[in-house]
């Protein structure tokens, strides 16, 4: 892969652990605030469904982690198991979208 | 002060093993000195590197007590554990006997990484003015004075895993010369240090920086070469 590919890769994964970084905290505080006394099935789909604000924040968490985790996994089979080239690029492909299908389709069913 | 140390030194290639040596322990010791007593006095067949024994050459760095250091600057009241000393050769460079590793693969690292000054003046031209308060001249200053000991080499988690990486000295020399102001090979470098190999595989663990004998930061250089390559990637200049 060229210099420029190598490097766009970095700062795509930069830039979405800033993303992470800011989608992880607002999950979180909004679990610990939304379980307080206890939470159903029913109370959360109730809350989350139809709001397009909060399914537009998870679409983005979702693809934010489907570009971060396979970008941070390719460095890991290169250092530790050696593998490198096309044939580890085109399964961490693969990987990055089935990471996005299935959170993309949780999202969906939560929010829709 | 005990009267004696005790001295464990790595014989032979890569499957060698320690030989233990009892040297007179004196004041003012470096660990230059006990491997220099068991060459002269105990064994003169112990293959070992020294040149200037005052800090500048860097040609006798060795891993004492499990630490790369240079070895004629440091004192053995520093890092002896109770009167015992290891001395093996650096890590990550191939062993040819003894305390002497094969640099040449360390040295190549610095071409590799477009290490070389590259002017665009002809003898009819002026002098460049450069302003040691110029912010380039700053960092420059910073990472220039380098004296190749192959410590920070040594010390480099990354390198272990990736033989391939161009390591902390050679991006060290590659950064003076991203903030040298004559260079005209800017592009190339850039690219030189981007690849799969470069500045970004740095993860940033700073050993070379903590074990650095003159107190250079790589890490800190190789930070900049990250970010000179990330914003030459997104001007599609890389
Ligand atoms: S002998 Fe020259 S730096 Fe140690």
């Amino acid at each position: 892969m060229s210099a420029r590919s190598e490097t766009l890769l970095w700062v795509a994964q930069r830039a979405s652990a800033g993303l992470l970084a800011l989608c992880v905290t607002v999950h979180l505080a909004t679990i610990l605030y939304a379980v307080q006394g206890g939470l159903t099935g029913a109370e959360i789909l109730g809350r989350t469904r139809g709001n397009p604000a909060w399914a537009a924040f998870y679409t983005m968490f979702v693809l934010a982690a489907a570009v971060h985790a396979p970008i941070g996994l390719r460095t890991v089979l290169a250092e530790w198991f050696g593998w490198r080239g096309r044939a580890r690029d085109f399964a961490l492909i693969a990987f990055a979208v089935v990471l996005a299908g299935l959170g993309l389709r949780a999202v969906s069913t939560v929010f829709a | 002060m005990s009267a004696t140390l005790h001295v464990k030194v790595w014989r032979g290639g890569a499957d060698g093993a320690f030989q233990e040596f009892e040297v007179p322990r004196r004041e003012s010791q470096t660990v230059l000195d006990v491997v220099t007593h068991i060459q002269r006095a105990l064994d003169p067949t112990l293959a070992y590197r020294y040149a200037c024994r005052v800090g500048m050459c860097g040609s006798c760095a060795m891993t004492v007590n499990g630490a790369a250091r240079w070895t004629c600057r440091t004192h053995v009241d520093k890092v002896a554990n109770k009167g015992e000393l290891t001395i093996a050769p650096l890590r990550n460079l191939p062993v040819i006997r003894d305390l002497v590793t094969d640099m040449r693969e360390f040295f190549d690292k610095w071409a590799r990484a477009a290490g070389q000054f590259r002017g665009a003046r002809t003898r009819a031209d002026d002098f460049a003015r450069v302003s040691p308060q110029s912010a380039e001249r700053v960092q420059a200053d910073a990472a220039i004075e380098c004296i190749g000991c192959a410590v920070c080499y040594a010390s480099c988690d990354v390198l272990a895993r990736l033989p391939e990486y161009l390591g902390p000295a050679a991006l060290n020399r590659a950064w003076t010369l991203v903030n040298d102001v004559r260079d005209a090979a800017q592009a190339e470098r850039l690219r030189a240090v981007a690849g799969d190999a470069g500045s970004l595989s740095c993860h940033t663990h700073m050993s070379c920086t903590e074990r650095c004998p003159k107190n250079i930061s790589p890490t800190a250089g190789i930070a900049g070469l990250k970010r000179a390559v990330a914003r030459a990637a997104l001007a599609g200049e890389l």
